[in-house]
C-alpha cells in the first residue's frame, strides 16, 4: 500500500507540553481547575454559573439558553480544542426538590483537557437544552438516548426520536427517579400490550416511503397510518 | 508520542476483470513498483437504471450483525443510498438496575454490557468507584490490573478478528484465535473460577488473588500466542480476497472520526493517535513502553492492522507487567471499603463491625461524581458515577464506546455495496450488550 505522502498522524496532545501521569489521590473538592474554565469566564461572564473541582475534575455549570454558543466556542478557540464530545447525560436526584442536571463530558485531545459542562433544569419548567449536533456530530445518538431516557428535549436535533425504546413506548421515561424499577404496568398488561402490537408495523413512514412500500401494505394498516398512528418497532 | 506505523507492501496480481468480464471493482491495482494502490472512494459501477430503490432489512437476527442490530438500508441497484439503524433489542436498564445496588453489587453487572470485554469493565468500575471513595489501591493490585486489562483486550480482539474473518469468508483464522482465547479463558478460571462472568475486581482490590502459578502459564501464554498471532498474519494480511474486501471501504477521515466521536481502534486507524493509556493515563500505564498503532486511510483494512498491532503491543505491555509484579497484599487495609479478614472479624470488635457495617448498609462514599475512562478494546469505555453520600449511586452512566462508534455507520456505509455492508459494520466491533444496556 502505498503511504499519502503528506500522511502525518494526528497526536493527541501535541499541543501540550506536560506529559499525562496517573493520577494520585484527587482531593475531594478543590484543586487547580481546568485553564478552561477561567477561559470561558472571561469569555462568557455571567453565563457561567459555577466552576467546581471534585476528584481533580473540573464541572462548568453554565446557563443553558446559551450552550450551543459556549460549546461551538469551546469547539473552535484555537486554545481551546475541545474536539471530541465523550459523553452527554442527565442526573436525576433521589431529592425531588433538586434541579435535573444535563451533562456533557468533552475533551481537547491537544490540550489533553477533559471538561464536564452542566446545565441545570428546574423542575416543573419544559425539560428543553439546546442541541449540540451542529458541533459535535457524536451528539447525535447520545442526546437522543438522553431524551429517550429522561425526556429531556434537545432543541435543534436533526432526529430526536426514542433509539433504546421502541417509538410507541408509552409508559414514560425510565431512567427518571419516578419511574419505578419494574415498570409502570403489570408484566400481564405488559404481555397484552406486546401481544396486541401490529406485527406488521416494524418501518417508520420514513422508510416506508423507500420503494412505495407504502401503497403495498393492507387497506387496514395504510388508514390507520394516515391518520397519524405511529409505526416503528 | 512513540508511534507505529503499520505498512504492508503486497504483490498482488490481477486479470482486472471479474468473473463476468466487467471490470474489477476492489483496487487490485498497483503502481510501477508494485505497491498496491489505495482506493479514495469507491466508484459507481451500477449504471443508474432509473429503476425503484428496493428496501432491505437485516436483522435484528442475522448472523452477520453480530448481535440483535437491525439495519434498514435503501438500495438503488446494489448501492446503499441510505442506512437506517435501529438498535435496543436488548434494552435491560442495567443504568436503572445501579440505581438500586451498592458500589460492589454493580460489579457483576458491569461483566454483562460489553461480555467479551468483562475483566476490563470490571476494572473500569472499580477505578472509578475508588476515587468516587477517595481511597487508594496497592502496587500488587495496579499491576494485576493492567495484565486483566491487556488479556481482555487481546481475548475481545480475538473475538472481532474470528467472526470478521468469517464474515468476510475466511474460517481458518477463527479456529486459531477462538482456540487462543480459550487459553485465556483457561487463566481467567483459574483465577477466579468463572470464564465469561468473571467480576475480578472489588472496590478497593480483587476478588481474589492469583494462584500459584499463574504468573507462570501467563508467560507461556505470552510466549505461545504471538506465533499464533503471526501465522494469523501471515495467512490473512496479503490475501487477496481480503485485501480486495477490505481497503477502502467504510473510509472516515481523521476530522470525521474525531467530531462523530470515535474513539479506539476505529479512531486510531483513521490516523488519530489517541489513547486513553497514553493521554489520560491510569493504573500508571505511563511506566509501561508500548506503541500506539494509526492507520494512514482509515478503512476496514487499516482497523484491522490497527487491531493485530494492538495485540503485540499488549503482550509488550503483559511482559512488562510480569517482569514487575511485585509482592505484597492486592486489597487495600481500608476496612471502611474493603472487608477485613474473616479470622479477625470473630476476633476484633472494630473488624466486627466493619463486617456488619459493610453487609448491611454498603460501604458510603462522600457527594460527590467522577468519570473514569479506561482504553477498553472498542475505545473510551467510561464510567460516570454521582453519589449522594448513600450506598448506592444516584446515578451510573456507562458512556458505550461501540454505541457511539456504531451512530457512524450510515455515514461509513452509504455508497458502499450491500456486501461491503456486513465488513464495515464487522469492522465497528459491536458488542449489542454494551450499546443496549
Amino acid at each position: 500500500m502505498t503511504q499519502r505522502a503528506s500522511f502525518t498522524p494526528v497526536v493527541a496532545g501535541s499541543a501540550s507540553s506536560e506529559s499525562p501521569a496517573t493520577p494520585k489521590a484527587p482531593a475531594r473538592r478543590g484543586g487547580p481547575p481546568n485553564p478552561s474554565a477561567d477561559a470561558l469566564r472571561q469569555r462568557f461572564g455571567a453565563a457561567v454559573r459555577r466552576v467546581d473541582v471534585v476528584w481533580g475534575e473540573t464541572t462548568v455549570i453554565v446557563d443553558g439558553a446559551r450552550l450551543g454558543e459556549i460549546a461551538a466556542w469551546l469547539h473552535d478557540d484555537p486554545a481551546q480544542r475541545y474536539d471530541l464530545l465523550a459523553d452527554v447525560t442527565a442526573v436525576e436526584f433521589r431529592d425531588s426538590e433538586l434541579p435535573l442536571e444535563v451533562v456533557w463530558h468533552i475533551r481537547s485531545l491537544p490540550f489533553r483537557r477533559f471538561l464536564r459542562l452542566k446545565v441545570l433544569l428546574e423542575k416543573g419548567r419544559p425539560l428543553e437544552v439546546p442541541s449540540v449536533w451542529a458541533t459535535w456530530k457524536s451528539a447525535d445518538w447520545l442526546e437522543r438516548e438522553c431524551y429517550d431516557m429522561f425526556g429531556i428535549r434537545f432543541a435543534g436535533h436533526p432526529d430526536l426520536r426514542r433509539i433504546l425504546m421502541w417509538e410507541q413506548y408509552k409508559e414514560g421515561y425510565p431512567l427518571r427517579k419516578d419511574f419505578p424499577l419494574r415498570g409502570r404496568f403489570s408484566r400481564s398488561e405488559q404481555l397484552r400490550q406486546a401481544l396486541a402490537a401490529n406485527p406488521e408495523a416494524r418501518y417508520s413512514m420514513d422508510e416506508l416511503s423507500i420503494a412505495q412500500a407504502f401503497e403495498d401494505l393492507p387497506d387496514d394498516m395504510r388508514q390507520r397510518l394516515s391518520t397519524g398512528e405511529k409505526t416503528g418497532e | 508520542m512513540a508511534t507505529t506505523k503499520r505498512t504492508v507492501d503486497v504483490q498482488l496480481s490481477t486479470s482486472g476483470v471479474d468473473a463476468q468480464g466487467r471490470p474489477q471493482r476492489t483496487p487490485l491495482v498497483t503502481d510501477q513498483s508494485g505497491n498496491l494502490l489505495t482506493m479514495e472512494a469507491p466508484p459507481a459501477i451500477e449504471p443508474d437504471l432509473q429503476a425503484d430503490h428496493m428496501l432491505i432489512n437485516i436483522g435484528p437476527q442475522h448472523p452477520a450483525t453480530h448481535g440483535v442490530l437491525r439495519l434498514v438500508l435503501e438500495l438503488d441497484g446494489e448501492t446503499v443510498v441510505r442506512c437506517i439503524p435501529h438498535v435496543g433489542y436488548l434494552h435491560c436498564g442495567f443504568e436503572k438496575i445501579g440505581e438500586y445496588r451498592q458500589y460492589n453489587q454493580i460489579i457483576p453487572w458491569t461483566d454483562r454490557e460489553d461480555y467479551l470485554n468483562s475483566p476490563g469493565n470490571n476494572v473500569a468500575f472499580a477505578l472509578g468507584a475508588e476515587r468516587l471513595f477517595g481511597i487508594a489501591i496497592t502496587e500488587r493490585c495496579t499491576v494485576l490490573r493492567v495484565m486483566t486489562c491487556e488479556l481482555s483486550r487481546i481475548m475481545s480482539h480475538l473475538v472481532w478478528l474470528g467472526t470478521t474473518c468469517i464474515d468476510i469468508g475466511a474460517f481458518t483464522p477463527f479456529l486459531w484465535a477462538f482456540y487462543q482465547r480459550e487459553a485465556i479463558y483457561k487463566l481467567l478460571e483459574d483465577w477466579v473460577g468463572a470464564r465469561l462472568t468473571v467480576t475480578t475486581t472489588r472496590v478497593g482490590g480483587m476478588a481474589a488473588d492469583v494462584p500459584d502459578g499463574w504468573v507462570d502459564q501467563l508467560r507461556h501464554f505470552t510466549k505461545t500466542f504471538p506465533k499464533t498471532l503471526a501465522e494469523i498474519d501471515k495467512v490473512v494480511t496479503r490475501n487477496g480476497i481480503w485485501v480486495g474486501r477490505t481497503i477502502g471501504l467504510g473510509v472516515m477521515s481523521a476530522d470525521e472520526a474525531v467530531n462523530y466521536g470515535l474513539t479506539g481502534p476505529m479512531l486510531r486507524a483513521s490516523g488519530v493517535a489517541y489513547d486513553v493509556r497514553k493521554d489520560f493515563p491510569y493504573l500508571d500505564y505511563e511506566t509501561y513502553d508500548f506503541d500506539v498503532p494509526v492507520g494512514t486511510n482509515g478503512d476496514v483494512y487499516d482497523r484491522y492492522l490497527v487491531r493485530m498491532e494492538e495485540m503485540r503491543q499488549s503482550i509488550r505491555i503483559l511482559e512488562q507487567a510480569i517482569a514487575r509484579f511485585p509482592d505484597g497484599p492486592v486489597n487495600t487495609d481500608d476496612h471502611r471499603v474493603v472487608l477485613p479478614p474473616k479470622s479477625k472479624a470473630t476476633s476484633d470488635m472494630e473488624s466486627m463491625i466493619h463486617h456488619f457495617k459493610q453487609v448491611m448498609e454498603g460501604p458510603r462514599p462522600p457527594i460527590g461524581e467522577c468519570y473514569v475512562a479506561v482504553e477498553s478494546p472498542k475505545g473510551e469505555k467510561g464510567y460516570y458515577m454521582v453519589s449522594d453520600g448513600t450506598s448506592k449511586p444516584v446515578r451510573w452512566r456507562i458512556r458505550p464506546p461501540s454505541f457511539v462508534n456504531l451512530s457512524a455507520i450510515p455515514k461509513m456505509v452509504e455508497g458502499h455495496l450491500l456486501s461491503d455492508v456486513i465488513a464495515i459494520n464487522a469492522s465497528i466491533d459491536i458488542v449489542m450488550g454494551e450499546i443496549d444496556r
